[in-house]
């Protein structure tokens, strides 16, 4: 019988674990080769090798029961028009097998198995290998040019070359005397995607299946033609294999591989990947998602925010969100032109036993004022994993450092603090990281509205919530640790 | 700006030499008649260029939506020995005494007069070109003190239809509070600079026809001005406002 000691060790641990963790999903996200993220009559699904795939109501929680019929490997998804286009890998085996492979394709009007709408066409191959070629069709990704509509198709892995060939949008077929075009070696689970008149190639480089040895890691190349050459960041072209590093293993989590993007809206992007270990969830192949940056031209891997203590600055002017509460003086004044030979001694900084008294106990609205690391400026950032989530996020509470008094919006669309975090769905707070690299803080709900607000500076000294323009720094916050 | 700052910090001990007037009775006379003889002595001053006489045609926001036509009342005294000292709780006393009769409600005349104290002072109506009504050239230019003092303005709105979701913007190079008809709508606490869409109220909404904005402002040393403007729902100056001082 366990006893009540290690049982209080275990649901410690647990506390401390649910609430450091953030950056798997939750629920039971396993899968090797996830396909892009698509969004279906409301829900998330992404399918992996072996047939099957994950669905999420909220992006946060996944649990297995997509369907995909076929088996094989390495699936992606491209939504065309208004039916889903599914490619997947019929293939020997790779590693382990022979490198004769079919790149197949087949559609369906929905992703929910429990929709009446939902049947697969009968699959088509639209590519293959031979087995001896210095290529193996395996690990498709697909990319529709927003540039003119035209359908693509790169796939390939180690053995050899990743190929891209061109497909017709309205079947899905390749598109009669197409010949296919050697774009990286290398790589393997390419994708490819556009952005701002560049297309950029997608590839996981490193050893595959090896659970926390797995050396997996995804770089990028780009090009001005969706037929390269793709370059690095070096010049050197990814036929000679180059690739800029995108994501690479972390914070626990190992052997990142299979890019997929997600555009959220405009300033927000996903990117999902697989880890090959995730330590924290017995080294399993997870789903991973996370926010997608960019960076002088180049994507990057983002971060959820972390737990912990923050200055949340405004983007607008650098000012820091606070307590609108007096200021304290601290002790001291003015200690310059003083005898250099004097001892010099640390000064303890304010802390929050130092002002707390001073504050009002009720609700205590805001302000943005110059960042002091005074106790009415900082703030602990804290995920709610019961609270459900987002497209790779949970919802996060944020409360002033040592107490409990937590940020709320408020039925008039403001926003202020509240003594206590009660849960209640004004007090949880969504956090994108943008593709700038700051983040959009957004309550779940606003009391008694269906708008979908952010925390705006409406002025430099004034927070608010309003509408999120991804081109107005006064809508993006920074989280920074002193 | 920082140069601003560092002249600032080298005036105050000075000032607080001369603002100290209550704690030190002793010197105040003195102080007092020194500072009243200082200013005296200059016969030139004017408030060109910062300010213009009133003018009787239709006034409306300037380009940027800034409001450039005010009533003003000449400062009251008000000493403090460091701007650092406007907390919320300080101003909420400061800017809820009552210093003249019916100054939360006065819509004044120009030449109007009200005592504060001992002080008798002049409501004078007031047009500038500037984004910014700069009190410390007014103040400066009807020989008044500049510093450690408590401005009171006044100015009416005149919308051509019922405004709702409109927040007033306002900077203040001194703390402020701001009334949108008779309501609390922003107050700016602290040592402030003047900085255009500081602070921003909450949504309000402007009534059709007449609304009465009025704010006081409270310096120490400092070169005290303001300037305020109404943004719509999406950020934009709402322009499409007169201004008038009735």
């Amino acid at each position: 019988m366990i006893s009540i000691n290690k049982l209080f060790t275990a649901v410690a641990l647990y506390t401390f674990w649910s609430t450091q963790v953030v950056h798997a999903q939750i629920g039971k996200p396993f899968i090797h080769d996830p396909s892009t993220i698509a969004l279906s009559d409301g829900k998330y699904y992404t399918f992996g090798t072996g047939g099957g795939g994950l669905i999420s109501e909220d992006g946060w929680s996944w649990n297995g029961g997509a369907v995909r019929p076929g088996g094989g490997a390495a699936p992606d998804i491209l939504k065309v028009g208004d039916r889903y286009l599914i490619v997947y890998g019929a293939t020997g085996g790779g590693l382990a097998g022979g490198h004769a492979g079919k790149i197949l394709t087949m559609w369906n009007k929905t992703l929910d198995p429990k929709s009446p709408d939902f049947k697969y066409s009968d699959p088509v191959v639209v590519a293959s290998s031979d087995g001896v070629e210095d290529q193996d069709a395996i690990d498709p990704g697909l990319l529709l040019d927003p540039t003119d509509g035209r359908l693509w198709l790169s796939y390939g892995t180690y053995f050899g070359y990743i190929r891209l060939v061109e497909l017709d949008p309205k079947t899905g077929e390749r598109i009669k005397g197409n010949k296919a075009l050697d774009i990286a070696i290398d790589c393997e689970a390419t994708d490819l995607m556009y952005q701002d008149g560049w297309y950029y190639l997608l590839g996981t480089h490193g050893t595959c299946c090896d659970g926390p040895n797995s050396t997996y890691n995804i770089v990028v190349g780009r090009s001005r033609k969706v037929t390269g050459p793709y370059v690095d960041n070096m010049g050197r072209e990814m036929l000679k294999g180059g690739g800029k590093m995108v994501l690479a293993a972390g914070d626990r989590l190992i052997g990142p591989g299979h890019f997929g993007r997600v555009v959220v809206e405009p300033g927000v992007q996903k990117m999902s990947c697989h880890y090959e270990a995730d330590l924290d969830q017995s080294g399993r192949s997870v789903l991973g998602i996370r926010p997608l940056l960019w960076k002088n031209g180049w994507p990057v891997a983002g971060d959820n925010v972390k737990p912990g203590t923050y200055e949340i600055e405004s983007e607008r002017r650098g000012y820091a969100l606070g307590l609108k509460v007096d200021f304290v003086r601290m002790p001291g004044r003015m200690r310059f032109n003083r005898n250099a030979d004097e001892p010099v001694k640390p000064v303890p900084s304010q802390e929050l036993a130092d002002v707390i008294k001073t504050w009002p106990t009720g609700n205590i609205d805001l302000r943005i004022d110059d960042y002091m690391f005074r106790p009415q400026q900082k703030w602990t950032v804290t995920p709610v994993l019961e609270a459900g989530g987002y497209l790779g996020g949970p919802y996060y509470k944020i409360v002033i450092a040592g107490t409990d008094r937590a940020l709320a919006a408020t039925a008039d669309a403001e926003v202020t603090t509240v003594p206590t975090f009660t849960g209640v769905p004004e007090q949880l707070w969504r956090i994108d990281q943008l593709t700038d690299g700051t983040y959009r803080i957004m309550p779940k709900v606003i009391p008694n509205s269906k708008e979908s607000l952010a925390l705006v500076s409406s002025g430099d000294s004034t927070p608010t919530l309003a509408r999120f323009d991804m081109n107005s720094d006064n809508c993006k916050w920074n989280f920074r640790s002193h | 700006m920082k140069k601003n700052r560092m002249r600032k910090a080298f005036l105050l001990p000075a000032v607080y030499l001369m603002l100290t007037g209550a704690a030190f009775p002793g010197h105040s006379a003195y102080l007092h008649k020194k500072w009243s003889y200082a200013v005296q002595t200059d016969t030139g001053r004017t408030l060109a260029p910062y300010f213009i006489a009133p003018t009787t045609g239709k006034k409306t926001p300037n380009p940027d939506g800034f409001i450039q036509r005010w009533l003003l009342l000449e400062p009251i005294n008000k000493p403090n020995r460091t701007n650092t000292v406007f907390t919320y709780t300080y101003l909420n006393t400061a800017f809820n005494t009552e210093y003249f009769p019916n100054q939360f409600t006065i819509l004044p005349k120009d030449g109007e007069t009200v005592k504060a104290g001992e002080q008798e002072l002049t409501w004078h109506a007031l047009e500038t070109n500037n984004f910014n009504v700069k009190l410390f050239r007014f103040a400066y230019g009807y020989y008044k003190h500049t510093y450690a003092v408590l401005f009171w303005a006044v100015t009416v709105v005149n919308s051509p239809r019922e405004m709702k979701n409109v927040r007033l913007a306002a900077g203040s190079n001194g703390a402020s509070i701001w009334w949108v008809n008779s309501k609390e709508a922003l107050l700016l606490e602290g040592d402030r600079r003047m900085v255009m869409d500081d602070g921003v109220s909450n949504r309000l909404t402007l009534n059709k026809g007449k609304n009465i904005i009025r704010v006081a402002l409270i310096n120490g040393p400092g070169l005290s001005d303001f300037c305020v403007r109404f943004l719509d729902e999406k950020g934009v100056p709402v322009k499409d406002l007169t201004i008038s001082y009735q």
